[in-house]
């Protein structure tokens, strides 16, 4: 028994206009001090406004949004008492937009205590948009929510159905003109969500296609984007689609090793989500080939790569994870990333230990022991290929 | 020999693999926390009542395994996982993940479910314990 879940997704040039359609009374909008910069929040705004719904900003969503962030916002969203939730930006403002609103709906349960288990109730005071600004964590999608406890330092990895968004606003006028680095290592997000959302242990029809196709895409498109930019909107468009279907995929799947390191060394060493999860993605695919395990092949196939079998599946794949990112100027190891010998020796423990705890470790085709956990981190600390 | 499940021997040989199992002992060397793990009657089984296992597991070793007889006069554990027949042989026999199990509320959950992902390395080894008893299930006679 398992479930597929999915806002209602309004996609393409033009999508935002969908807002004008909207029947409400007050809307409350999430997002961080650049995205308001920007005047993403006005054009929301605009929209809104049409609809005869009035709007406020709430744009103190800092990257990584803490508990605290997420607490004072529930308390402004409170005093606006607003129907709809408007989640703007990058998975640091969908996912602070969705904790805030079950902060909003339930203020007697505390932030780090959201579970799959628990009955929320939620949709009593407000509905839920997300907008993405970029084109990688697929969170318009998804019923995940990540968040950063400061006072331990690391991750919190929450999440329950409920928090699905109703809608989901998928217009690629917000992606357009993207720096070519965030193009980049978003890209890599969605890459890593595609290959792991496929070959993680709870893969499953419903999931399988859509995490092949947002790989092929990736693929196609993702050089394209970060090379081209604005000049090619084609490209753009079919990026920001293609971080939704993935959002789709894993969301409905699971993510894998690749996530469960990247979180760890994301969180130690303060590197791009996006970057660090990519990062990881062909040590982690090799790791699980030379387990015999991989679910590599389709994969493979579908961007046309050698796939005589799973293992050479799994390493040609491999190979052209790390071409890709080459091309895109990623870094191929922690090394390059800019993480010091001496940081990652000092490291290594609480990599190992905060990877081990990580949630998205078990549904990994091969489970690492501690040493060979903390070998693969030598191996992606180095550039190494995995031959274990 | 297999042991039926549930009883008191089954409990008794999980108990010795889990103590035997250096997976185990390695991923949930941090662990602390008791559990009943609560098996309910379904119309798969001739069980007529449920039957409580109650076991401790801390760092690594599980240090008590039972059947327990009168659950309103044993202490209460930290946490209680409960299911029907059906979907307990399901996780014994490796079929369905637990975290998915519990995320679906197939199985229910009472306690912390964060300290329970926090040491979700733990809960596959534990599970890759239970698939290792040579086990007997009442329903399959």
């Amino acid at each position: 028994m398992w479930f597929f879940n999915s806002p209602e997704i309004v996609y393409g040039a033009g999508a935002l206009s969908y807002l004008e359609e909207l029947e409400g009374r007050r809307a409350f909008i999430v997002t961080d001090p650049t995205i308001a910069r920007l005047g993403f929040p006005e054009k929301v705004q605009l929209r809104l406004e049409k609809a005869g719904i009035e709007s406020t900003v709430f744009a103190e969503v800092e990257p990584e949004p803490s508990l605290e962030t997420v607490r004072r916002g529930a308390q402004a969203m409170a005093a606006f008492a607003p129907d709809w939730i408007i989640g703007l930006g990058g998975g640091s403002s969908m996912d602070a937009a969705k904790a805030m609103w079950i902060l909003y709906e339930r203020p007697d349960i505390a932030p780090d205590a959201i579970s799959p288990l628990e009955r929320l109730g939620l949709r009593k005071k407000a509905r839920l948009i997300c907008i993405p600004t970029t084109a990688g964590t697929g969170s318009e999608v998804t019923w995940a929510i990540v968040l950063t406890d400061r006072a331990e330092g690391r991750k919190l990895g929450l999440g329950t159905r409920e928090v699905v968004p109703d809608l989901a606003i998928v217009d690629p006028e917000f992606t357009m003109h993207l720096p070519r680095e965030i193009t980049a290592a978003t890209g890599m997000d969605v890459l890593t969500h595609a290959v792991e959302g496929f070959s993680s242990t709870w893969a499953n029809d419903f999931t399988d296609g859509l995490c092949l196709q947002a790989t092929r895409m990736v693929f196609e498109y993702l050089p394209r984007a970060t090379a081209r930019g604005a000049e090619d909107p084609e490209a753009r468009e079919k990026m920001a689609n293609a971080a939704a279907i993935a959002g789709l995929g894993f969301g409905n799947s699971m993510a894998a090793l690749a996530h469960a390191m990247g979180h760890s060394a994301g969180a130690l060493f303060h590197i791009h989500h996006g970057r660090v999860v990519g990062l990881f993605l062909p040590y982690t695919i090799e790791y699980t080939a030379n387990g015999d395990v991989g679910r590599y092949r389709d994969l493979a196939r579908v961007l046309d790569l050698p796939a005589a079998d799973e293992r050479t599946a799994a390493m040609s794949l491999a190979r052209a994870v790390r071409d890709l990112a080459r091309r895109l100027g990623e870094p191929l190891s922690l090394q390059e990333a800019g993480v010091s010998r001496q940081a990652f020796e000092d490291n290594l423990d609480r990599l190992c230990d905060f990877a081990e705890a990580d949630p998205t470790i078990v549904t990994a085709r091969r489970v690492p022991t501690r040493d060979e956990l903390a070998r693969l981190f030598q191996y992606a600390y180095r550039g190494l290929p995995v031959d274990f | 020999m297999a042991y039926r499940f549930p009883s008191e021997e089954w409990t008794k040989a999980l108990k010795d693999v889990i103590n035997q199992s250096q997976a185990y002992r390695e991923a949930a060397k941090t662990w602390e926390g008791d559990f009943f793990f609560i098996i309910e009657p379904d119309d798969t089984t001739a069980l007529t009542e449920p039957v409580v296992l109650y076991m401790d597991l801390w760092h690594g070793e599980c240090r008590d395994a039972y059947v327990v007889t009168d659950p309103d006069a044993h202490k209460k554990p930290e946490f209680t996982i409960s299911a029907p027949y059906a979907v307990w042989k399901a996780v014994v026999t490796g079929q369905l993940d637990p975290i998915k199990g519990m995320m679906t509320r197939q199985l229910k959950l009472q306690g912390n479910l964060m300290k329970i992902m926090r040491s979700v390395k733990a809960a596959n080894e534990l599970v890759r314990c239970c698939t290792m008893v040579p086990t007997e299930f009442p329903d399959a006679q």
